[in-house]
């Protein structure tokens, strides 16, 4: 009899906590390794969600799971989302730094009926491969199509591109190219460069000889920008008064220290500027400042991660935290918010976040430290690259 | 022809840039017979002492050098007193795994201590800017760079081909059982060469700064730069790396210039036909 009871009482305690669960998140980035910078970012940006809205949605308290991919690594991407799915019981997938890491995870979003939120991987096509994916960074063609308006603009009619030759880098060139002839110039030349490229000065020969009046250059942030940044001053380029056009990636809040005056002047579009007046962008960048220890390591991936966690929580309220993977993601489709980057929302369409670009210009701010300072706003913008690839 | 020209000139400073930083390497390896992945770790330390001192600190350019290669120096000799010291003459799957494995510890350390984010390395006033040649400009620089590789080739060619301690390092390097039976102390000869090569790694990694930046990966990131470099010139010939730093420039460059699409195909195409036709390197001697 009085084991009847205690199973009783045991079975009763079991189902009381199933009302107050803990809701698992699962989130795949580059934590260690040589982007280990971008997955403490995604961190970052988490922790500082949390910190200002708790861990409490409702009964229900939401837990965070980290899985480290330190490069570009699809089958490991793929496993550890599995893993996640399979043995932790997640009920959201987040983070995914690199596109095809992203990729890799997506067909098994439905099977085990899990939302996914991207909050870095930057290619348009991701999101046709699952209708369960919801994207609250960019794209490079969302942030490289308005740059082409401010470089017409200016007065240049001729533009060469340079970009690195990988996914994101082949957008930016299409996503400028396209932007640029719609405007009604020309671009006389592309150039592809291999990722590992040290050297520049040859590049800036070849824009020399191609008599443009303008470059636009992509390169994913990090030790090539500076060796570029620093060829284009050097090799007289700036003197010759070729001008220099390019999306933010280019400069980066982290990087902006190494490149220094070299960079002064330097005109890009992109969709976060840690410098960015708002009350929501301070509250921000104070939480997320103490999560990361740092100020100076802050940059754009903690914003999406931040408002990643937003479209989560918002989830987990409106499915009352049960697995529900369709209702979740329907929830969030015209969601919109002020995000630190300023108004944002989901396209219902496309699940893609839509936002506002900045026309930001390098400045050295009063304390002597270099900001991108925003000086124009394209407002709304969608992902124009997504129509591009159908 | 004034491409041609400025090609040149590219080529030059970037092959120049490329033997200051892998000279050091291809002292140990061809002198010292180690396999010393670690290399990029040593030039990394350098890059990060040099830029502390010169940006945190205050002092100027010509002191970080300075303190670059002494204190590199100093880190190196309990790695070298303890560690390297145990693979000398040890099978080369052994030194391949150890120092590996070196390099890892100081990405991880130098992660911890100085951040993820980009070092740089502030120049000396006269080596800010441009110069102008007349038909191009170049960064002054690069011109320090080229005279930097210059003076290095020489120094250490005469001190390995023309003087008594370079000698002892030849008959150490052919025969230590010998050596040290004629009164040769092989293990202070040792530790010379490696405090050298240890020293070169640092000023290479502060000249070559501009270039290859100053982070935490770097210690990997351009380890295999190196490494063809002293396979193409023969591990512990001078003149054989300077010759292949020059024509790995020059064929890098142009290809950059005519066929960036092309990546790095048109270097490693070159590194494979030198090899096929000179399988010890430009210069390399036959055991």
């Amino acid at each position: 009899m009085r084991k009847i009871i205690l199973a009783a009482i045991a079975a009763a305690a079991l189902s009381g906590t199933a009302y107050a669960d803990v809701i698992k998140v699962g989130v795949v980035g580059p934590f260690s390794g040589p982007f280990a910078l971008q997955g403490k970012n995604f961190k970052a940006g988490i922790d500082a969600y949390m910190a200002i809205n708790g861990n409490k949605i409702g009964d229900d308290t939401v837990e965070i799971i980290y899985r480290d991919v330190p490069q570009a690594d699809p089958a490991q991407s793929k496993a550890l989302g599995q893993e996640l799915v399979v043995k932790e019981k997640v009920q959201y997938l987040a983070g995914f730094y690199f596109t095809p890491d992203a990729m890799a995870v997506t067909p098994i979003l439905k099977q085990a009926k899990v939302p996914m939120v991207i909050m870095n991987a930057a290619t348009s096509a991701i999101m046709k491969t699952s209708p369960l994916v919801v994207r609250t960074s960019f794209t490079t063609w969302q942030t490289s199509t308005p740059i082409a308006t401010v470089a017409f603009e200016a007065g240049v009619k001729k533009m060469i591109s340079v970009v690195s030759d990988y996914g994101p880098g082949i957008d930016a060139e299409n996503a400028f190219k396209a932007g640029f002839v719609k405007a009604g110039g020309e671009v006389v030349q592309s150039i592809r460069m291999p990722l590992t490229t040290n050297d520049f000065s040859p590049i800036m020969q070849r824009i020399k000889d191609s008599g443009a009046d303008g470059v636009f250059a992509f390169l994913p942030s990090g030790p090539t920008t500076l060796g570029f940044v620093k060829a284009y001053n050097d090799n007289g380029l700036k003197a010759a008064g070729v001008k220099f056009f390019a999306p933010g990636d280019l400069t980066q809040e982290s990087d902006l220290p190494a490149l220094g005056d070299a960079a002064l002047g330097i005109q890009t579009t992109f969709h976060y500027a840690v410098s960015h007046d708002s009350p929501e962008n301070k509250a921000f960048v104070e939480a997320a400042t103490k999560a990361i220890g740092n100020k100076a390591e802050l940059s754009f991936p903690a914003v999406g991660a931040f408002d990643g966690m937003h479209v989560i929580y918002k989830m987990i309220e409106a499915t009352g935290g049960k697995q529900d993977a369709e209702k979740a993601v329907d929830a969030v489709k015209g969601l919109s918010w002020t995000s630190p980057r300023g108004p944002v929302s989901i396209d219902p369409e496309s699940r893609h976040i839509t936002q506002n670009i900045y026309l930001r210009e390098v400045v050295k701010a009063d304390d002597g430290t270099y900001i991108n300072k925003e000086i124009r706003t394209f407002e709304k913008q969608g992902d124009p690259g997504l129509a591009a690839v159908r | 022809m004034q491409t041609v020209f400025s090609i040149a000139i590219d080529a030059l400073a970037y092959g120049m840039v490329l033997f200051v930083i892998s000279i050091g390497l291809s002292v140990t390896m061809g002198l010292m017979r180690v396999v010393n992945l670690a290399h990029g770790a040593f030039a990394m330390i350098g890059g990060y002492i040099a830029s502390y001192v010169a940006r945190d600190l205050g002092l100027g350019y010509s002191v970080a050098v300075i303190a670059a290669v002494v204190l590199t120096i100093i880190i190196a000799i309990p790695i070298e007193r303890f560690l390297y010291r145990r693979i000398y003459g040890a099978p080369e799957l052994t030194q391949v795994l150890m120092t590996i494995g070196i390099t890892f510890c100081v990405i991880g350390i130098a992660n911890y201590v100085m951040g993820p984010t980009l070092k740089t390395i502030p120049l000396a006033g006269p080596l800010q800017g441009a110069a102008n040649l007349g038909f191009r400009s170049i960064s002054v620089h690069r011109l320090f760079a080229i005279v930097c590789g210059l003076v290095v080739a020489l120094g250490l060619w005469f001190a390995i081909e023309r003087t008594s301690f370079g000698v002892k390092v030849r008959a150490s390097v052919d025969d230590a059982a010998m050596a040290s039976a004629l009164g040769v102390r092989t293990e202070v000869i040792y530790a010379i060469s490696f405090a050298i090569a240890v020293g070169l790694a640092a000023f290479g990694g502060v000249v070559g700064a501009e270039l290859l930046p100053v982070e935490p990966y770097y210690a990997l990131r351009y380890m295999v730069t190196f490494l063809v470099v002293v396979s193409v010139g023969g591990a512990g010939s001078i003149p054989g790396a300077l010759a292949a730093c020059l024509l790995l420039g020059a064929i890098d460059t142009t290809g950059r210039y005519l066929m960036p699409e092309f990546g790095e195909f048109f270097f490693y195409l070159a590194v494979i036909a030198i090899i096929c036709v000179f399988p010890r390197g430009l210069a390399g001697r036959a055991k």
